[in-house]
């Protein structure tokens, strides 16, 4: 198998807390060596040559959240579309999402995504699985099976499960068998007729509010049932101060619990909703300045583990519509880095931080293979300008929908090349 | 009237009040006065529109605001079409842009919208190439209802500004009280609205009026006092308790109007719910305006038709 070398790069791996300039040599899928004495080591014979000119070699994405339309709506995305979108992105592995139709709540789906990943992915492709079959909220799907088939992780997508004896049920038949559960947290009926973040600018726009407690009074439930079960949970994508703090005090008190925030919630905030724009209703929903710069400090004290795109692609069909009648998701997996870099170039998260969220932590809490740069580990990285600046523009995203709520926006810093498993998958 | 010395009304569709200036309003209201003139001559119809193609776009049923555009193009001598879509249900065929985009093709001047959904009058001025007059859009905004209250409390009252009017009734719900609310802030009056906490929106304090959850506080000292109607699938337990407790606590009767001034005006945008918002003896009464409301609604609804389509604005496409 062929190797490369990548020359002259400032290389950042925060499974080591590396950040120096040196040599990252890749040879048989796998790193050989990265760091500054890497070069020492000598290129394999026949290797390729890259000079990155100073510019940043990181370890791929792991982006744990993301949505894709195979099966069942393969107009809105494939996962052969997914994968190009991601490595586009720099991301070169992720968790895809159980919400397609038929949803993955049996083995034989877990297999149908593999397979389909195996031969038209270009990035690793990790399905999970339903907690509930058919997302009922009642019968626990078959853990172990899927765990053996290849689930690495157990989430109701985008639903939440409401009963509190099924989500015991299921932290603790999980517990046996060392599967996480993650969950988006939306309280059925207090969140139930809102669309945009309840306040002054839903009042004033005449939609109905989402208050920030139907996120964090079912999430407060499920942090006592880890406390009681013992299992594992992560809080999939929060969007406020309340949920960060209910996370940090069941931390605190020695429960099994991790937090991801998405790159929305970060990098915008309901304002950005302005005439009505559909492609900014999420869920959660957008909230207020206040809550996305508590979320940047929950992400930098540590209280938020990773950052997901929840890459949700949804096409004219299900966003041309009036706001309240318009699906909530956006597509994210070509601009994660990007956005991302933002609150590094603000000074607001350092680079290292990001890149560990990104891609070392969302590794280690769901087993995967990648996050880091050690030698042995498999070639999944990307080379990164990190300052150069780009326009997002709807004509270049590679997704098979456009609901980006970052068109026309300015990014600096962007994606070279990504490699996955030693294989150039992407190069700008 | 096509000669109105009018000023140019600076926008192209009329989506909402927020985003109009006092000038804008005042200039409506002024057109609306000439044409409070016209539906009271015998002869009704002028030629300011004759050729001009108007859309009534109903999505919800609407009797009274439908007849009252329609009358009002019908007076300016346009040629008027109603679409009465009736649900909003995207599911059961064509979707709103998909609508627009047909009747866009038909080439009208003006397309007056109703809409469930809020926003819907905004989406569709940004796919169609003619006025848009959002006549309702969910709880957002009522444009022509708020301007045809102010032209009634302004030929009633003389003025608007140093008013203090009252909004009683579902906030919460109501497009007619946003419009409202914005545009009587814009023109200097007071106001104030009176509910049960659940149904007033967030923030409401923070919207330019000053929240009363009592009727004896909220309509002390009112000039005029404007009760909404409250829709049924919201009396039954949900957010209030019953019909009965809601007329005693918020249903505008004798007793309570007696806390407003001596010469308070009352006003309801229809259509009424007798004893539950407001006892008969009040709407019927000698201090109602509900009909001059009703007449008022065709003379606004002329004046922002023939403000749109002022032939001033298009001058260079050649269209008047």
């Amino acid at each position: 198998m062929s190797a490369t070398v990548f020359n002259n790069a400032r290389i950042v791996d925060p499974s080591r807390g590396l950040d120096e300039n040196g040599t990252v040599i890749v040879a048989d899928g796998k790193i050989l060596a990265a760091g500054k004495g890497a070069a020492n080591q000598g290129a394999p014979d026949n290797a390729t040559i890259v000079d990155c000119g100073g510019h940043a070699v990181l370890p791929g994405l792991v982006d744990a959240r993301v949505f894709i339309g195979e099966p069942g709506a393969e107009h809105r995305e494939t996962i052969a579309s997914a994968s190009r979108a991601a490595a586009a992105g720099g991301v070169t592995s992720l968790v895809m999402m159980p919400d397609t139709a038929p949803i993955i709540d049996d083995v034989a789906l877990v297999e149908f995504v593999l397979r389909t990943a195996r031969e038209t992915a270009i990035v690793n492709i990790f399905p999970s699985a339903a907690i509930t079959k058919g997302f009922a909220g009642r019968e626990l799907c078959e853990f172990g099976l899927l765990k053996e088939a290849g689930a690495v992780m157990l989430t109701e997508g985008r639903a939440t499960i409401a009963n509190a004896l099924t989500m015991r049920r299921a932290l603790t038949y999980a517990r046996d068998l060392g599967i996480t559960i993650a969950h988006e947290t939306q309280d059925r009926d207090l969140g139930a007729s809102g669309v945009m973040n309840e306040g002054l600018f839903a009042s004033w726009l005449g939609l109905a509010g989402i208050p920030r407690e139907a996120e964090t009074i079912p999430l407060a439930r499920d942090l006592m049932l880890t406390g009681l079960t013992g299992g594992r949970y992560h809080a999939a994508k929060i969007s406020t101060a309340m949920s960060a703090a209910a996370i940090a005090r069941a931390r605190n008190e020695g429960a099994h619990v991790s937090a991801g925030v998405s790159i929305n919630h970060l990098a915008l905030n309901e304002n950005d909703i302005g005439d009505y724009r559909t492609f900014f209703r999420l869920s959660p929903p957008l909230r207020a300045e206040e809550d996305r710069l508590a979320m940047v400090e929950a992400l930098r004290n540590g209280v938020i583990d990773i950052i997901v795109s929840s890459h949700d692609p949804q096409d004219v069909d299900t966003k041309r519509l009036p706001f309240a009648e318009a699906e909530s998701g956006a597509i994210g997996l070509e601009t994660l880095l990007s956005a991302a870099l933002r609150l590094h170039h603000n000074g607001d998260v350092p680079l290292m931080r990001l890149v560990e969220c990104l891609s070392t932590t969302p590794a280690r809490l769901f087993g995967l293979p990648g996050g880091t740069l050690k030698p042995g580990a498999p070639a999944d990285l990307v080379l990164v300008d990190l300052d150069a600046p780009w326009l997002v523009r709807e004509a270049d995203i590679r997704s098979l929908s456009k609901n980006t709520c970052f068109e026309g926006a300015r990014m600096q810093g962007r994606v070279l090349q990504t490699m996955v498993a030693g294989r150039k998958v992407f190069s700008a | 009237m096509t000669d109105a010395p009018f000023p140019l009304y600076p926008h192209r569709h009329l989506l909402g009040i927020k985003g109009l200036s006092p000038l804008d309003i005042e200039t409506l209201l002024d057109r609306a006065d000439a044409a409070v003139a016209i539906s009271r001559q015998r002869e009704k119809k002028t030629a300011t529109l004759r050729g001009r193609t108007q859309i009534n776009l109903f999505y919800e049923a609407s009797t009274r605001t439908q007849s009252s555009f329609e009358l009002a193009g019908k007076r300016l001598g346009a040629d008027v079409m109603n679409m009465s879509v009736g649900s909003s249900s995207t599911k059961k065929g064509e979707t709103l842009l998909d609508t627009a985009i047909t009747l866009n093709a038909m080439r009208p001047d003006i397309l007056v919208i109703r809409h469930s959904a809020a926003g819907a009058a905004a989406l569709l001025a940004q796919k169609v190439s003619c006025s848009v007059v959002n006549a309702g859009d969910g709880a957002h905004e009522h444009p022509t209802q708020a301007l045809l209250d102010a032209l009634t409390i302004r030929r009633a009252k003389g003025r608007i500004g140093g008013l203090t009017v009252a909004i009683c009734g579902d906030i919460l719900h109501s497009r007619v009280a946003r419009s409202n609310i914005v545009l009587l802030n814009a023109l200097g009056a007071r106001v104030r609205v009176v509910a049960p906490s659940t149904l007033l929106p967030t923030g409401i304090a923070q919207m330019g009026v000053e929240p009363f959850t009592r009727m004896d506080e909220g309509l002390k000292g009112a000039d005029i006092v404007m009760t909404l109607r409250l829709q049924r699938e919201r009396m039954a337990g949900s957010l209030v308790p019953s019909v009965r407790e809601y007329f005693r606590l918020y249903g505008l009767d004798a007793e309570k109007l007696k806390f407003a001034k001596d010469d308070v005006l009352v006003m309801h945008p229809g259509p009424m719910n007798r004893g539950v918002e407001i006892a008969s003896e009040i709407a019927d009464g000698p201090q109602s305006l509900i009909q001059e409301q009703v007449e008022m609604g065709v003379a606004v609804r002329m004046a922002v038709m023939e403000a749109l389509l002022d032939p001033r604005r298009n001058a260079e496409g050649g269209a008047a």
